[in-house]
């Protein structure tokens, strides 16, 4: 297969890398900055793109690419691939399920503790010598407090699990009710957020979902509430966030994702409330390993003609 | 009996002896009942006559927080059965002197139980997730200009090692189940009725762990229980969490081995000298520091007020008391 040219759109994983090299004509395409004469001259060769949740294959590139047979991304969400365009010219897309769940949904409740019973405050507290000064305030209590969770997929499931063993009861949205969930489903985001006091972000990116966090979810979950997001950046109206934070209209939040990554609003890099990670909920170095062979048994099944492992498309 | 003098007249209150040193005063006036007589010996009128005719009767102490009571504190009441303790951790009363006494004392019972355990487990997920480094990456611009932010670990199959598996021990354990953590623990008795492995000593327990969370008694046994072996045999990618007492860990050890890399990561709620911490810490991205407060929650006070009335009242009407301990 090595001389099947693969299209790594950006620096995602080392040992991806290094395992694509030993298979495939690997580009790498951060390498090219005059990205138009790369693509003249190796277009025809490349017939597989793997992309990641923040660089994929949009329609431009697909177009520019008339060999391209398969897209194998290496995140779950496929926000940044253009699914209808790999539908109608018949190209496979895959994407990395099930492996990264559990992270997910550990980062989902790392932040909820952190957000509420403020540790990142904590650890700014105590490097910056203020404990000496007096005893830090009280937080707020976990365990016991409503959890609403947007999406009860396979992250949302995880998510519910672990939180049950806080205590905490669940409610849930989404399209439709799951006729086998034991847990409470309301039909409308605004009255899962009326009714829960942490509110997490657990679904696809999709144009229905775009900005499902807006202005009246926020007020509707409230001075007291949380939210969480570990779904997409763009899931939230992050204006409306930024000023329901600092306006004290909402009661903190926890962040793993933004709207225009890497860049994060610097107004709330001076509120004690929220909690803001690199968008790393999938960042182990166990669980990019196990990422990283999916993508590479997804491009080995398509190029020997086999089934492939996680087809989306 | 005792009972019959107290009656319900004002004069015949049931006496408390509040035990507190200044800062930590816990507004206790506000929430105990009218219905018992408190007797504070940094209240003025306390070296009155009249006064001290009472506290030479007074049969319960309240200790208030960490403040220590010490064997000459409670040779000044010699009249004194019961030592009502408010925290969880009882490292600041002189047990032995209690024992010696038959003196029965109680600590805060299950009241901080579910916020230390919480607490536990976000320090463990700080630790191995990277999150509070993280966060710190995000606030000094660092994320545009450096792009990957080093990956962390997985809680899933990480083995865990608990010590001290009683009320906050067995909640972290709980707690942490579903996140695919194997659960060991090491207490100075096996538990009847619990299906974790059980080792005997700390080393064996940290030679097969990749974790180990200390929410254990400090005693004379579990002082320094934490030494430069257990942190050896605990290894290199190890992480060691603490929201016990400080002492549990040699800390200029820990703080060594944390500057060297010889472990893997710490999350500290607690100290040997509080509030000094060692200042080597603050410069490492490992390591999660907290100033003492995995059981502040305004929930965890109220419940707490309610273990230490329902102690008091159960004293005072010849009952079990909820949340006595055993002395050895």
């Amino acid at each position: 297969m090595d001389a099947i040219g693969v299209l790594m759109v950006c620096p995602m994983s080392p040992y991806l890398e290094q395992e694509l090299e030993s298979r495939f004509k690997l580009f790498r395409f951060w390498n090219f900055p005059q990205k138009k004469e790369f693509l003249k001259v190796n277009s025809s060769s490349i017939r597989a793109v793997v992309g990641t949740a923040i660089a994929g294959a949009d329609a431009d590139l697909i177009e520019s690419l008339p060999s391209l047979e398969i897209v194998a991304n290496f995140s779950v969400g496929l926000d940044k691939v253009d699914l209808v365009k790999c539908k109608d010219k018949g190209i496979r897309v895959t994407n990395t399920p099930d492996v990264l769940t559990e992270d997910v949904a550990d980062l989902a409740i790392g932040l909820i503790l952190m957000t509420l019973r403020r540790v990142c405050e904590c650890d700014r507290y105590v490097r910056s010598g203020l404990w000496k000064k007096g005893d830090f305030k009280l937080t707020t209590k976990f365990s016991g407090k409503s959890v609403g969770i947007i999406g009860l997929g396979r992250i949302g499931l995880a998510i519910a699990k672990r939180a049950e063993a806080f205590g905490c009861p669940i409610s849930y949205y989404s399209r439709s009710q799951k006729l086998d969930s034991k847990y409470k489903y309301f039909p409308s985001v605004i009255e899962l957020a009326s009714n829960c006091a942490i509110l997490v972000v657990a679904c696809p990116l999709t144009d229905e979902t775009h900005h499902i966090i807006n202005r009246k979810v926020i007020d509707a979950l409230g001075p007291k509430g949380v939210l969480i997001n570990i779904g997409r950046g763009p899931h939230v109206d992050e204006p409306e966030l930024v000023s329901a934070l600092i306006e004290g209209r909402l009661g903190g939040a926890g962040l793993d994702v933004f709207e225009h990554e890497p860049e994060v609003p610097e107004q709330l890099f001076g509120l004690d409330n929220v909690v803001l990670t690199p968008h790393v909920a999938s960042a182990t170095v166990e669980t990019r390993k196990a990422m990283a062979d999916l993508v590479i048994g997804n491009l080995e099944a398509h190029f020997s003609k086999k089934p492939l492992l996680t087809p989306v498309v | 009996m005792a009972s019959e003098a107290q009656s319900s007249a004002p004069d015949n209150l049931p006496l408390v002896l509040i035990h507190r040193i200044p800062p930590f005063e816990l507004s206790f006036k506000s929430w105990l009942p009218t219905r018992f007589r408190l007797l504070d010996p940094l209240d003025p009128s306390f070296s009155s006559p009249q006064t001290q005719s009472l506290v030479s009767s007074v049969r319960l102490l309240l200790c208030l927080g960490p403040s220590p009571l010490t064997s000459d504190i409670l040779d000044r009441f010699p009249s004194v059965q019961c030592v009502v303790g408010s925290s969880a951790g009882l490292d600041h009363v002189d047990l032995a002197t209690c024992c010696r006494r038959g003196i029965t004392v109680t600590n805060a019972g299950d009241a901080f139980s579910a916020d230390a355990a919480d607490f536990a487990v976000a320090l463990l997920i700080d630790v191995l997730r990277r999150v509070s480094a993280g966060d710190r990456f995000i606030r000094a611009g660092s994320w545009p200009a450096k792009g990957q932010y080093p990956l962390g670990s997985k809680l899933g199959g990480k083995r865990v090692g608990i010590i001290g598996l009683g009320s906050i021990g067995s909640m972290i354990a709980k707690r942490l189940e579903p996140f695919g953590c194997i659960i060991a623990y090491n207490s100075r008795r096996k538990k009847p009725n619990v299906s974790f492995p059980h080792y005997e000593n700390v080393m064996d327990l940290a030679t097969n762990s990749d974790a180990l969370i200390l929410c254990c008694a400090l005693t004379n046994e579990t002082h320094h229980m934490i030494n430069k072996d257990v942190m050896t045999a605990l290894g290199k990618e190890g992480v060691i969490i603490n929201v016990g007492r400080g002492a549990l860990i040699d800390e200029k050890e820990l703080v060594r081995f944390l500057v060297k890399g010889d472990i893997g990561g710490a999350g500290l709620d607690v100290y040997e000298e509080e509030p000094e911490v060692p200042r080597e810490l603050f410069e490492l991205d490992n390591v999660v520091l907290s100033p003492h407060r995995a059981v502040a929650t305004p929930e965890a006070f109220v419940a707490l007020q309610e273990v230490v009335i329902a102690n008091i009242e159960a004293f005072f009407a010849n009952k079990p008391l909820p949340s006595q301990i055993e002395l050895e």
